[in-house]
């Protein structure tokens, strides 16, 4: 039989991400799927050799912006690291509850354009809605929206007052209460369930042996997420990672709204257990020696890696994003599926391509 | 988060990846640090959520195995060496050849440390 190939991207209709997919077809079933990259590519890591060590961070914050806050952690556990910092408690607890509150952002975006990939506008405009209280909270806490900078190295720029906390903690249940009702829309939802149950299937062994990270990960069965390496605060937290076993678009559709759910509780829990005292620790000199940090993203996995020799700027930062991480296991998942469910799989590894080129 | 790499000899890398993904290991992803007149190639690679990481240093002239037919999700990252610093691998499983993220009237190596040279010269007689 003839194939085909159609070019998919990098401007697509469903698709707000600048991938683009060359797809081999025969008839509408795609036979293999190749991706050409490069459209939005920035080249921020070489920033590192003229910017320095405190600079650095608005330049990994702008990596992502959705994913921004866990950014600017990860990169401050880094320096921190290489420094023997030590960062006061209070500031571990404020970064998590922000970085939390990014994660529940992240994927309630994420699930508004889910929606509208189906064409259901309404459950799209509602999720948005949902989500525009936490980007409240991040406005009244941080000062802004998305790119909210409250790290730094050494700890927290802001901190966060007990009516603050009293608020956060409201918004979390009210917010609470309004995913129960979504939640028969995605569980149960004829159209929904269509475009998604046995659609872009990932088996265990694909997931794992192609390093997918985060939702993409743990849709297909694999109990792995990088809060169980106990980093910052996570230690004094209880937990336990969200997956589901069937590795297609429903099962990592289902992980990241579980996952909602498991931010509000962590975030109650972070309010609860929330130390007293300062928020930052002074630091002073230049960052010299190698090391890796990793944390979770809502895409999944970060990892960061830093060189420093004791000068002004450091000699490397390398940044592997999830997304980069999922672009193999995309690959695999879009052959033997139909021409029209090729957007809603890209969708489905919750795809960012201005973190993939960095 | 601890950082303790096992330095290997290039044509050791295959062989000490093999193991590894025998023993279960995942790829996680490669570092690639520009050295001078080398690069290091930081490889990491986890299991159970550890790290364990292998470096290879490579002249900059010379050539590095491609992991890639062992681990394939190596291909990427691979490819984005080569465009960014002009790392030459062998026996990639999907080579981009350079174009991975850069188009053809790029003729540097972006991320390739390089020297500027101040013109004493310039401005004078302004």
């Amino acid at each position: 039989m003839m194939s085909t190939i159609v070019p998919f991207g990098p401007q697509h209709p469903v698709l707000p991400e600048p991938l683009h997919l060359k797809l081999v077809l025969e008839n509408e079933i795609v036979k293999e799927a190749l991706p050409t990259l490069g459209y939005i590519h920035r080249g921020l890591e070489t920033l590192a050799s003229i910017k320095d060590m405190d600079q650095m961070i608005q330049v990994v914050e702008r990596v992502c912006g959705i994913c921004s806050c866990i950014h600017a952690h990860t990169y401050c556990m880094c320096i921190e690291g290489l420094m023997g910092v030590e960062v006061p408690k209070r500031a571990d607890y404020l970064r998590l509850i922000w970085s939390e509150l990014h994660r529940m952002h992240s994927h309630m975006l994420w699930f508004g354009l889910l929606a509208d990939a189906f064409g259901m506008e309404s459950l799209f405009m509602h999720v948005w809605r949902l989500r525009e209280r936490v980007m409240d909270v991040m406005e009244a806490t941080a000062g802004n929206r998305v790119i909210i900078s409250v790290n730094k190295i050494g700890g927290v720029r802001r901190d966060l007052s007990p009516d603050q906390t009293r608020w956060i903690l409201q918004v979390v249940n009210e917010l609470e209460q309004e995913l129960d009702k979504i939640k028969p829309v995605l569980t149960n939802d004829y159209t929904v369930r269509k475009r998604t149950v046995g659609v872009g299937v990932l088996t265990y062994q694909q997931a794992y042996d192609l390093g997918a990270a985060g939702p993409t990960l743990r849709g297909s069965g694999v109990a792995q997420d990088v809060r169980l390496i106990r980093y910052g605060a996570y230690k004094d937290l209880d937990f336990e990672p969200v997956i589901e076993k069937e590795g297609d678009s429903w099962a990592r559709t289902m992980v990241r709204f579980r996952e909602l759910y498991q931010s509000i509780d962590l975030i109650r829990q972070l309010i609860a257990k929330l130390p007293g005292g300062e928020i930052e620790t002074k630091v002073k000199g230049k960052p010299e020696g190698e090391i890796v940090c990793r944390a979770e993203q809502p895409r999944g996995e970060v990892l960061y890696y830093v060189k420093g020799t004791g000068k002004k700027y450091l000699d490397r930062v390398r940044i592997r994003t999830p997304t980069f991480a999922n672009v193999p296991p995309l690959l695999a998942m879009l052959p033997g599926s139909e021409m029209a469910d090729v957007p809603v799989i890209a969708l489905s590894i919750d795809p960012c391509i201005s973190c993939t080129e960095r | 988060m601890a950082f303790e790499t096992k330095n290997i000899a290039k044509n050791q890398l295959l062989e000490e990846v093999q193991t590894l993904k025998n023993k279960g290991y995942r790829f996680v992803t490669m570092s690639c640090v520009d050295l001078g007149d080398s690069f290091d190639l930081l490889y990491h690679f986890e299991l159970n959520m550890q790290l364990k990481h292998l470096r290879i240093t490579l002249l900059k002239n010379d050539t590095a195995p491609s992991i890639s037919g062992i681990f394939l999700a190596a291909f990427l990252i691979e490819n984005e060496s080569k465009d960014h610093f002009g790392v030459n691998f062998e026996g990639m499983a999907l080579d981009f050849g350079g174009h991975l993220y850069l188009e053809d009237e790029v003729k540097k190596f972006p991320f390739c440390k390089v020297t500027v040279s101040k013109n004493e010269t310039a401005g004078e007689g302004a």
